[in-house]
């Protein structure tokens, strides 16, 4: 696809959504990698993630809304899923961290000592 | 009661979930034609009958305004915390003081609980880790806690007060 039927400035729009959700997206990889201890790490893929993927899904539904005439709904499912699923999931590798016993980093305020 | 209100109750336990589900097909296939209609349909009738064991009483939203609110809330809070905790994440991690704190519920309904968790897992450095059913609490992890009690008041505040309204 070298050229695309598209106004500049819907390209630009939807360049910009696209290159900010792939930073946050890094952003929060990146934090996956070097926060301390498990249950900082949480953090990360529950919200930067969610941020970066919605904004990459806004990118894509103005794209193909553009291309294919008429809004293109199947990314606003996929941002309802993620925004659905992501704290479930967190909530259960972090229930998984407690019940281990898994040590947080040091200065942990309230360490539950169960 | 009576037969006919019986078996409305076996074949459609839940009409509002029915038709969400019949939405979601809709969507999901992005094909609005009259076939599609009626197979979502009767996706949306088959799965909550046959999935029924599996859910808890069904939540009752009183008042649909006040969710509308709290969900626009709620995306705005998610577009500050990403960008809150991408800032945490950048800088160095000695700077950090994550902590635990124990968060006392009020809510009793199991749905509004669930959703508060979800909120708080979505939200300003926070993740809710676990809820203990007797104590009536839910353990929340901070990325950065310097106040617990102003961390709770908030929660409180800006969620638990608005959820309460919706499902009282």
């Amino acid at each position: 696809m070298t050229s695309i039927d598209m106004p500049w400035t819907l390209q630009l729009v939807i360049v910009g959504f696209l290159l900010f959700g792939a930073l946050v997206a890094l952003i929060g990889s990146w934090g996956l990698a070097k926060l301390p201890d498990i249950y900082t790490r949480l953090h990360g893929p529950t919200k930067a993630s969610t941020l970066g993927v919605g904004c990459t899904l806004i990118g894509s539904l103005l794209y193909f809304s553009h291309q294919q005439g008429g809004v293109s709904f199947q990314e606003a499912l996929v941002t309802i899923f993620l925004f659905a699923t992501a704290p479930v999931s967190a909530h259960m590798m972090g229930k998984a961290a407690l019940r281990r016993r898994l040590k947080g980093v040091p200065g942990t305020r309230n360490m539950p000592d169960r | 009661m009576t037969i006919s209100r019986r078996s409305r109750q076996y074949w459609l336990p839940r009409p509002l979930f029915s038709l969400f589900l019949a939405l979601l097909w809709l969507l999901m296939v992005n094909d609005f034609s009259m076939a599609h209609v009626l197979l979502g349909l009767a996706l949306g009738v088959a799965i909550p009958v046959v999935t029924h064991a599996f859910w808890p009483e069904e939540a009752k939203i009183k008042r649909p305004l006040p969710l509308l609110r709290y969900l626009l809330v709620l995306l705005l809070d998610i577009l500050r915390s990403n960008l809150v905790v991408a800032l945490r994440i950048l800088r160095p991690a000695r700077h950090l003081r994550p902590g635990f704190f124990v968060y006392p519920l009020t809510l009793d309904d199991d749905f509004a609980i669930t959703i508060l968790a979800s909120t708080i897992s979505l939200t300003p450095g926070t993740v809710s880790l676990h809820y203990d059913s007797e104590a009536n609490t839910l353990l929340v992890h901070a990325l950065h806690l310097e106040d617990e009690a102003e961390a709770i008041a908030s929660i409180r505040e800006r969620y638990e007060i608005p959820l309460e309204e919706i499902f009282r």
